[in-house]
């Protein structure tokens, strides 16, 4: 028996994937901070969407269009109080986070000008830095970093100092990527309003074990990737508050997001339509739908605490080895592990890791100001999900070791 | 001797090995065996690109010979290349241009020939065979 709420053991049967092997040996799954696994109950979802009612969507009249889009516009509903959002309106979907930022920063080229400030924390993943250097450069705008500590949390103080009349956006993670960090983006959309700032919180990382209340938290802009979150690759949202996405101009042209079109001119359709163009990910969304039903049926508070549960014993466990380096020791943080050992480099260890049938990542994940803070190449990172055990940490810890062993 | 000499005893002293293990710690002692690059030649140019870790290659003229040496910060990374130099090192640019690389799958290390994986073990054969090009013409 698990000492813990949820039974693991019933949980892990619905992932098909978690039963493979790699190289003769069972698969250890600990890199779902890069994408969580899918449970069957999302599978069925999809081949059951491409079996029974695969049709375009918001446009056919016959049966199967209309069932294809009261399926997807019912996953937009699940999202909506999944997240407690005033209005579906405010629900965009986007194929995830990396193209929810885009949409985002191309819309406030129109906005910004020369001279106006933008802050990024210090612990982005580069999808929520790059395409506000972007926006930079077209605007002339200009970007400035929210510092951290040793620990990997933000310096608080110096972003009260940083926020000015100047500030019209902030960008930050909810939970880091490469450091697990949760932020207290509460203080920082309320610092932020302040001054008239609006503020875009990227979710990718939380969405999987914190339930967020967008109204509460009163973000302006929020994004999730399904991918992360027990659904399927290529579909996320772009939450924003209905006055932004009515301020922001189309992202894409295309069907689906007009209103009327002639030559001479074209009227955009209503949100989240407007920016909605093509063909969407149906199946995508339906199943997005779907994870976030699973996730709910197990529950976010079963979840945090058994997430809490493993991270505690395996920093404990980890941290018995000798020369292991945790990066990121913020107080609060979801179940990530960043580390490396002493004198040996992370891609040695992730190489050994994975022949043992252990799925960790190793490198800079797409954070490398990150890693250029603590002067490393980059690190190993281990992290769980609610379907991993005491036993496959154990697992780990046992491969760390033999990895030091073979490559001190 | 001619690389496919090298490359058949490479060959020989791996099938000594019955798991992945041994193979990796042969592997590791190889790397730290690598003839070390000078620290002059350790550049951002030198960096072969595509790799996780870093890995820089020199290469030098001996006669008509091409002597390369490495180095990276990942120790298997480095047990890879030695692999390659000692395949490599002090032949002919012509030969090393002609010459298959089939031995790293022999040898059990099939699954770092896979073009997408981070450690680039095909940037690397890539880049010892544009230097055999690059001294190819330089030669004739
Ligand atoms: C914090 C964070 N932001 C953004 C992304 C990008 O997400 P996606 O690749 O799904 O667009 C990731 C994914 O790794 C992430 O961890």
């Amino acid at each position: 028996m698990q000492d813990t709420a949820l039974d693991i053991q019933t949980i892990r049967k619905d992932f098909p994937i978690l039963s493979r092997e790699v190289y003769g040996r069972p698969l250890v799954y600990l890199d779902n901070a890069a994408t969580s696994q899918t449970p069957r109950q999302v599978l069925d979802v999809i081949v059951d969407y491409y079996s029974r009612y695969n049709a375009n969507i918001h446009r056919g009249v016959h049966a199967l269009s209309q069932e294809a889009t009261d399926a997807y516009e019912l996953a937009r509903k699940k999202i909506q109080l999944h997240f407690n959002i005033g209005s579906t309106k405010e629900i965009i979907f986007t194929s995830g986070t990396t193209h929810s930022i885009n949409l985002v920063a191309n819309g406030f080229s129109s906005i910004l000008k020369a001279g106006d400030e933008v802050l990024v924390s210090a612990m982005e993943h580069h999808s929520n830095i790059v395409p506000w250097q972007m926006l930079c450069e077209r605007t002339g705008a200009i970007l400035k970093v929210i510092p951290m500590s040793q620990d990997g949390e933000l310096l608080m103080d110096n972003y009260r100092e940083l926020l000015s009349g100047n500030t019209r956006l902030v960008f930050c993670n909810h939970v880091s990527n490469a450091l697990g960090t949760i932020n207290p983006i509460k203080e920082i959309i309320d610092e932020a309003h302040k001054v008239g700032a609006a503020v875009l919180v990227d979710g990718a990382q939380s969405a999987a074990h914190i339930r967020a209340d967008l109204q509460e938290l009163n973000v302006d802009f929020y994004t999730v990737s399904a991918h992360k979150m027990c659904g399927p690759t290529g579909i996320g949202i772009l939450y924003g508050k209905e006055e932004w996405l009515q301020k922001l101009p189309p992202y894409q042209g295309g069907g689906e997001m007009i209103a009327e079109v002639t030559f001479e001119k074209t009227t955009y359709a209503d949100l989240p339509h407007k920016f909605e163009a093509g063909t969407p990910n149906i199946a995508g969304g339906i199943a997005f739908g779907a994870a976030i039903d699973y996730l709910n049926n197990i529950g976010f508070d079963a979840i945090e605490a058994y997430e809490n549960e493993l991270l505690e014993y395996a920093t404990a466990s980890l941290l018995a080895i000798d020369g292991l380096k945790i990066y990121g020791t913020s107080k609060r943080k979801t179940s990530v592990i960043s580390f490396n050992l002493e004198g040996i480099h992370p891609y040695d260890v992730g190489t050994i890791l994975d022949k043992l049938g252990i799925a960790v990542r190793t490198g800079h994940h797409c954070a490398q100001p990150i890693m250029d803070f603590f002067g490393i190449p980059g690190t190993i990172r281990a992290s769980f999900s609610f379907y991993n055990t005491k036993e496959e940490v154990d697992t780990l810890v046992a491969g760390v070791i033999k990895a030091r062993e073979m490559l001190l | 001797m001619t690389i496919e000499d090298i490359q058949a005893e490479i060959v020989d002293e791996f099938s000594m090995f019955d798991d992945w293990m041994q193979r990796y710690e042969y592997m590791i002692e190889l790397g730290k065996s690598l003839p070390l690059i000078e620290e002059q030649y350790k550049t951002e140019d030198n960096i072969i690109k595509g790799c996780q870790s870093k890995v820089w290659v020199h290469a030098e003229l001996e006669d008509d010979k091409l002597v390369f040496t490495a180095d990276s910060d990942a120790i298997i990374t480095k047990g890879i290349i030695a692999i390659l130099i000692r395949a490599f090192s002090g032949q002919k640019p012509k030969d090393i241009i002609e010459a298959d690389t089939d031995f790293i799958d022999e040898i059990g290390l099939k699954e770092h020939l896979s073009p997408t994986r981070a450690n680039g073990l095909v940037s690397m054969i890539k880049q010892l065979k544009l230097y055999a090009v690059a001294y190819q013409t330089q030669l004739s």
